[in-house]
């Protein structure tokens, strides 16, 4: 007879639930006629995002002393449970304004949606490189997928390529990383790495370095900091746009999440290694990021960069490797998320609208259109480029003040130029919105969509992104909660 | 609603009247009557307050205080002293005479104009009343969200180039102010203004002061003001010149001065000269000035430097003057772009080339520009001959030359008004000056003329302001020890 581990179902519920979800929504793909595919796909898939977030809100408030279950493999804690819930709200936002844009492969579309978030969510728990790996895997298979969705649209199936083998090049890092980490301490548990390194003294041992840096480039590829951003800028650009928001927000948040607990839980002795590397990524995508997107047309693509300067900015409070930075991190997400998700959904809104790539030119007189897309625009914008109009202002001041006090004057130097420098892209989109005389302006030809499940989007992206800016309190005691179930 | 909270109303009722304005679909006529209303209410409020306030009494006044950010001793902490009262008060009452410039000259899509009016007025006065750096900070940002819209939307052909130089400046100085506000608020533990100790950092220092600078602007920091003041609309250049400069130097007295003492005292030398040099340069560009526009942008520039030399003599005379002048001076440039706003309307030019003999058969129009300019020129009497005059005093206590200088400043003041008044107003008449030009009308003064009436009950009673700013007779001990 084999030998089963106890299992906490309740720890993996959030999985579950959207795992369940998406075979629903697969098998109505066979089961439910045409005419109502999209109606019970669509009604599938929000029940069970909306599902994750009650389980995961439960996790959260019931796991406050958390620790590991189902044979060591998972981390049922709150850190866990906090980066679910930001996880199954974007899924939810993703839905909403997949709902009125998907138009073929509905079945399809929402199940792959609900895998890759499941996956996501089994990714920021995991406890160990295997179910790491796997993970990773699950949730990166599902998004190649996504990305090609829209075949026979030009540059989705390219898209889907690229993602395809950049990914499985970073996925082939990880994989060969875990394995020289566990060559060298014969573990693949985070904790008992840890705990390895330190009995043997493992510490600055050549192949465990070599791993930890490989692990981390791995991760970094899915994060899309630079040097491992490449692929963004296509992807993003060519991905149907509702993907795009949802990779833009969701994977870079589990992302972000899983790396600060790999460096916490497992390589705590190479603190002085990572903190610098982790800096270096984080300055290398500041720069990158802002620099290309100064001279970008297309708005996807724009707003690409301006997610690998964003994650050199997160990357910023994740090197500092301290408590403050976990709580900055954590912070950072839930506006980022918000901001980075509404922003494509208004992307999609107007591409929809034109028929067209949407650029800095044929977005001119959008604002005065469409006034609240364009107020909700305006407002992410100006978040990302930290102005007071949103949380994106009190996450720089945190990510900075986590560098700060770890002792990185100069850090905070390099990420207020940089905000400076992504100011002036950032002013150009509302300058394009608002500022471009009618002569510019692009015949939109009768009146726009009515699209009502996308203004609830990017409505409850507006009310995420604002309120994170004033209920920063309440937030940052979630964070703290979050933070202290890892080692410090 | 106790009398604290009245701080907090100032703040936010503008910004609830402007989401009120985004949100309710009015038509033009009741969008701009709301927000007309909602800022005189904003005066009356403000009435109340400086009724209520007890000038003998050292220490903050209606303040109030939440924790924001906990972990970083952040606090949404609000209240005022003396001279935040006084600037408060210049605020609402600039910002409610240009909302209804805004409304007469009938702007359009007036609700996000109105809107977005509004939203300035409440970031501006939060500049004002913040008594924590963090807070203090995010107003000073908040007000450029606004700004950058009203100029970029409503302003002159090259509105896009004057946006982009506008922000772009500001935006640099106030991020290197962020970087020290973090620095200084962890290194002492508090970002609260009150409870922070002072630092004797001079890099610190440098950090907040180039914010100022160049907000305010002193001399080489000026690039983005001829641009920004000519394309904006006038009403928004009355503001960014009467009030938003205002909070650049509002920042050096609360923040540059309290907080660095002896930084301030090192750098004394070169603030000083950098002021000397924005006030000598800026008149002198203003005289050189081709249109009605350049004129007072630049003197702005030149104010500016006079009062952060008022500032930085740390006197007695000089803090009660530089409080004194920076009201003063707000309302003469109010004014003065709203008369300019006038003239252009009807000459559709502030050029001088193509202006003169304006006062010919406009006779509202010609006493109201005469009247701001014999007050701007400093004429003994006028509420900013006292403001220059305890400036200089103060500058002579610290050094015989910086008065001598700024008494220099203050005979080109008088050379580039009496040149604006001759140019605009006599001389031949203009090409673009026609009799269907008609005289102000009746909403364009029920505008201009209570700001210059307010200027002239500065005039009769300058020590209104200058005896009530700071508690005590010693500005100097209240600045360098009350404040802490």
């Amino acid at each position: 007879m084999i030998h089963t581990p106890h299992v906490d179902w309740f720890a993996i519920s959030t999985v579950l639930v959207l795992l369940g979800g998406s075979f629903i929504a697969l098998l109505s793909a066979v089961l439910v006629p045409g005419a109502w595919r999209r109606t019970v796909s669509v009604s599938v898939a929000a029940a069970a995002a909306t599902g994750g977030i009650v389980t995961s809100v439960w996790l959260y408030v019931d796991s406050a002393n958390g620790g590991r279950v189902i044979a060591d493999s998972f981390y049922r804690d709150r850190w866990t449970a906090l980066t679910q819930v930001i996880l199954c709200a974007t899924t939810l936002a993703t839905v909403l304004v997949g709902a009125e844009r998907v138009r073929q492969h509905e079945s399809e579309f929402f199940a792959l949606l609900l895998a890759s978030a499941a996956g996501m969510t089994f990714f920021v728990g995991s406890a160990n490189l295997m179910v790491m790996f796997l993970s990773l895997e699950w949730f990166s298979i599902a998004l190649y997928v996504l990305c090609a969705i829209d075949y026979d649209l030009e540059g989705s199936l390219e898209a889907g390529l690229k993602y395809l083998v950049v990914g499985s090049f970073g996925s082939a890092a990880l994989l060969f990383g875990s394995a020289l980490v566990y060559g060298a301490t014969n573990r693949i548990g985070f904790a008992e790495i840890a705990q390895s390194v330190a009995t043997h003294g493992l510490s600055g041992d050549l192949l465990l370095v070599l791993g930890l840096a490989m692990i981390l480039a791995g991760l970094a590829f899915k994060s899309s900091s630079a040097p491992f951003h490449m692929w963004t800028p296509d992807v993003y650009q060519g991905a149907p746009t509702t993907v795009t928001a949802f990779m833009s927000s969701a994977t870079k948040v589990a992302a972000f999440a899983l790396t600060f607990r790999v460096i916490r839980t497992a390589f705590p002795q190479e603190a002085h290694l990572w903190t610098w590397a982790l800096a270096g990524i984080a300055v290398a995508s500041l720069v990158i990021g802002n620099l290309a997107a100064l001279v970008q047309t297309d708005v996807k693509r724009l707003l690409a960069y301006s997610s690998i300067s964003h994650a050199g900015f997160i990357l910023i409070g994740v090197s500092a490797g301290t408590a403050l930075g976990g709580r900055a991190l954590m912070y950072y997400l839930v506006p980022y998320s918000a901001m980075a998700f509404g922003s494509f959904a208004i992307v999609a809104a107007r591409e929809r609208e034109l028929g067209t790539a949407v650029t800095l030119e044929n977005l001119a007189g959008f604002g005065w259109e469409r006034p609240f897309l364009g107020v909700a625009m305006w407002f992410f914008m100006f978040g990302f480029a930290g102005l007071p109009l949103g949380g994106g202002f009190v996450g720089k001041f945190y990510v900075l003040s986590a560098a700060y006090d770890h002792g990185w004057t100069w850090l905070v130097i390099v990420g207020v130029l940089a905000t400076l420098v992504s100011l002036y892209y950032y002013l150009g989109v509302v300058r394009a919105i608002y500022m471009r005389g009618p002569e510019l302006a692009v015949a939109a030809g009768g009146s726009p969509p009515r699209e009502t499940l996308l203004h609830v989007a990017v409505g409850s992206a507006l009310v995420v992104s604002v309120g994170s800016l004033i209920a920063v309190g309440p937030l940052i005691t979630l964070a703290r909660h979050a933070a202290s179930a890892l080692p410090f | 609603m106790t009398t604290s909270s009245i701080t907090s109303v100032l703040i936010w009722l503008p910004i609830a009247g402007a989401l009120a304005i985004w949100i309710l679909p009015l038509s033009r006529y009741a969008t701009g009557s709301l927000a007309v209303l909602v800022s005189l209410v904003e005066v009356g409020f403000w009435i109340e307050q400086a009724a209520r306030f007890d000038f003998a009494r050292s220490g903050l006044q209606f303040s109030e205080r939440t924790p924001w950010i906990k972990d970083l001793h952040v606090s949404y902490h609000v209240g005022e002293y003396g001279f935040s009262l006084w600037l408060a008060g210049l605020t609402v009452v600039v910002m409610a005479a240009c909302i209804g410039y805004g409304f007469w000259v009938g702007r359009d899509r007036p609700r996000a104009y109105f809107g977005l009016m509004l939203m300035l007025t409440g970031a501006t006065v939060g500049v004002f009343v913040a008594q924590d750096l963090l807070l203090f900070y995010a107003f000073f940002e908040a007000m450029l969200i606004p700004l950058y819209v009203l100029v970029g939307v409503w302003g002159g052909a090259n509105r896009i180039g004057a946006t982009l130089k506008l922000l772009l400046y500001t935006m640099a100085g106030s991020l290197v102010m962020l970087a020290a506000i973090i620095v200084y608020g962890l290194k002492v533990g508090t970002f609260d203004l009150v409870d922070s100790p002072p630092s004797a950092s001079r890099w610190l220092f440098l950090g907040f002061m180039l914010a100022f600078a160049i907000k305010a602007p002193l001399f080489p920091f000026h690039g983005w003001l001829p641009d920004a003041y000519r394309e904006a609309p006038p009403e928004v250049t009355a503001v960014l010149s009467g009030v938003v400069a205002k909070a650049a130097t509002y920042g050096m007295l609360r923040i540059a001065l309290t907080k660095f003492p002896e930084p301030s005292s090192y750098y004394r030398t070169v603030v000083l000269a950098l002021g000397a040099a924005a006030l000598v340069y800026g008149s002198v560009l203003a005289f050189r000035a081709i249109d009605f526009r350049g004129v007072v942008a630049y003197s702005s520039m030149a104010q500016s430097g006079l009062i952060t030399i008022g500032l930085f003599s740390g006197t007695n005379l000089g803090f009660d003057g530089a409080v004194l002048q920076m009201v003063a001076h707000g309302l003469i440039s109010a004014s003065l772009f709203l008369i300019a706003g006038t003239v252009e309307r009807r000459t559709t030019t502030g050029d001088f080339a193509r202006l003169g003999g304006m006062a010919k058969g406009r006779p509202a129009l010609a006493t109201l520009l005469m009247t701001v300019g014999i007050i701007s020129l400093a004429v003994p009497g006028s509420a900013a001959f006292a403001g220059e005059f305890l400036i200089l005093a103060g500058a002579y206590q610290r050094a015989w030359w910086w008065a001598a200088i700024g008494a220099a400043g203050i005979v080109l003041a008088a050379m580039y008004v009496l040149r604006l008044i001759s140019a605009a107003l006599h001389e031949a008449r203009g090409p673009v000056v026609h009799d269907e030009a008609l005289d102000l009308r009746p909403g364009e003064l029920a505008l201009v003329v209570p700001l210059v009436a307010a200027l002239l009950v500065l005039s009769a009673w300058p020590a209104g302001i200058s005896h009530h700013s700071f508690a005590g007779d010693a500005p100097v001990n209240a600045v360098y020890e009350q404040f802490r």
